[in-house]
C-alpha cells in the first residue's frame, strides 16, 4: 500500500463504511466460494443498541485483517477484529474467550462490552 | 529461588512490594510491552494457521515463558517479589481477599465497569489503560457478570485427570488435557475465568488487569500438577506439524527457547505447596 499509511487506510476505509453502503463487504455467495469464508456466514448491516453493525465476506484483499479472516466486521464503521474457531464458533478482540455462534452476535457482544466507547482500529497500538 | 505463592497466603507487606514493583514496571511503560506482545499472539494465533500463544499445544509453555519474563522484570524492580497465583477454585468470589484495597482492588461500578478501588483504579492516575481496543482508559472489571460461577475444585480435577497432553489438530477443537484446561472445549477452565473478571480481562488486551498474571500462575501450577500425576505423559506433538509448535521447535517471540527448555518449572521456581 504505497503512499498511504496503514493507520490513514484504515481510516479510509472506516470513512467510507460510514458514511456509504460501499463498506468493503462483497455479496455474500458470489465470494464465499474459495475464499475459506464460512458458508454459513452471511453478510449482516443493522442497527443495534443504537450502533450500526456490518459484517460480511472481505473483498478487499484482505488489508483489514490481521490473518484468516476472509470476513470483515464493522462497528460504526470501525473494523472489529474477529476470528472463526474450528468449530464454526466466532470470537472478537473486545470478547476473545467467550465463543458465540456468529459473526453478527460476535458484533453484538462487542456492541454489549463496549457500553457505548468507540471502538479504535485494531493497529492502533 | 523464587516461590510462587498462593495470593490468599501473602503478607501485608508481600502484598504491597508486588504491587508497588508492578505499579514501577507501568510507569516505565516496560508493563504496556507484554500487554501489546500478548494481544499481538491472541490475534495472530489462529485453528487454521500458525499458533504458537493460544489455541495450541505452546499455550503452557508460551505462557510459561511469558510470565517468567515479567517475574523477571518485577525482580528486576525489587528482588523479593515472585508471582503470587489465584486459585479460583477455591477463592470463587468477590469477597476474596485479592479484591481487596490493599492488593487489585475490586469488581467495577454499575454503568461503566470501572474499578473504584486499589491501586489499580484509574482514580489514582497510577493506572492508565493504553493499549487498548477501546477509546476507554480506565481499568475495567464486571466480577462474575459474564460467567455467574468459577470452575469448582470438582471441575478442575476432571481435567487433570485426562491422561493425554494434546491432539490433533492441535488447536480449539482439540481433545486432551491442554485445550481442556484452556476452555475451548469441555467444562472451560481458564477461558471461563477471563470471562468471570469481565472488562479487559475478557479481552485480547487482557494483561491490562494484573489479575491476568494471577490466573495464568495459576493454570500454569496446574500444568505442573498434571505433569505429577501423569509422569509417563509429554508434551506433544514431537516434530514435523505444521503451523504448531513441536517439542524441539523455538517459540515465537523469543525464537531461543524451546518447549523442551520449559517443562520443568523447578530450575526457574517452585511452588509454595
Amino acid at each position: 500500500m504505497p503512499g498511504i499509511t496503514r493507520r490513514r487506510a484504515l481510516s479510509a476505509a472506516a470513512a467510507v463504511a460510514t458514511t456509504a453502503s460501499a463498506v468493503a463487504l462483497a455479496a455474500p455467495a458470489a465470494t464465499a466460494v474459495g475464499r475459506h469464508a464460512p458458508a454459513a456466514a452471511g453478510s449482516f448491516d443493522e442497527v443495534y443498541r443504537g450502533r450500526r453493525i456490518q459484517g460480511g465476506p472481505a473483498s478487499g484483499g484482505g488489508h483489514h485483517h490481521r490473518h484468516g479472516g476472509d470476513y470483515a466486521v464493522f462497528v460504526d464503521g470501525v473494523p472489529l477484529h474477529v476470528m472463526r474457531n474450528a468449530d464454526g464458533s466466532w470470537i472478537s478482540v473486545v470478547s476473545h474467550y467467550a465463543p458465540v455462534a456468529t459473526p453478527r452476535a460476535a458484533a453484538r457482544a462487542a456492541v454489549e462490552e463496549l457500553q457505548g466507547a468507540p471502538l479504535l482500529p485494531f493497529d492502533a497500538n | 529461588m523464587t516461590v510462587r505463592k498462593n495470593q490468599a497466603t501473602l503478607t501485608a507487606d508481600e502484598k504491597r512490594r508486588f504491587v508497588a514493583a508492578v505499579l514501577e514496571l507501568k510507569r516505565t511503560g516496560r508493563y504496556d510491552d507484554f500487554v501489546r506482545t500478548h494481544n499481538a499472539f491472541i490475534m495472530a494465533d489462529t485453528d487454521s494457521g500458525e499458533r504458537t500463544g493460544h489455541r495450541s499445544p505452546s499455550f503452557l509453555p508460551w505462557h510459561r515463558r511469558f510470565l517468567l519474563d515479567f517475574e523477571q522484570a518485577l525482580q528486576s524492580v525489587d528482588s523479593s517479589v515472585a508471582l503470587p497465583y489465584w486459585d479460583w477454585s477455591a477463592d470463587r468470589t468477590v469477597r476474596a481477599s485479592l479484591w481487596a484495597p490493599d492488593f487489585l482492588g475490586g469488581t467495577g461500578r454499575a454503568g461503566d465497569g470501572r474499578v473504584m478501588d486499589g491501586p489499580f483504579a484509574a482514580s489514582t492516575g497510577d493506572w492508565p489503560v493504553d493499549v487498548r481496543v477501546d477509546g476507554r482508559t480506565f481499568l475495567r472489571r464486571s466480577l462474575g457478570t459474564g460467567v455467574r460461577e468459577l470452575p469448582t475444585p470438582a471441575e478442575v480435577e476432571s481435567v487433570l485427570s485426562i491422561a493425554t497432553y494434546d491432539t490433533a489438530p492441535y488447536n480449539s477443537a482439540s481433545d486432551g488435557f491442554r485445550n481442556h484446561l484452556e476452555g475451548w472445549r469441555g467444562v472451560n477452565l481458564h477461558n471461563r475465568v477471563h470471562v468471570w473478571v469481565g472488562g479487559q480481562m475478557a479481552t485480547g488486551v487482557s494483561p491490562n488487569d494484573p489479575v491476568f498474571w494471577l490466573h495464568h500462575a495459576y493454570v500454569d501450577k496446574l500444568w505442573s500438577q498434571w505433569q505429577r500425576r501423569h509422569p509417563g505423559a509429554a508434551y506433544v506433538p514431537a516434530g514435523g506439524t505444521p503451523d504448531v509448535v513441536d517439542l524441539n521447535d523455538t517459540m515465537k517471540p523469543w525464537n531461543t527457547v524451546r518447549p523442551a527448555d520449559l517443562l520443568d518449572h523447578t530450575g526457574f521456581y517452585t511452588f509454595d505447596a
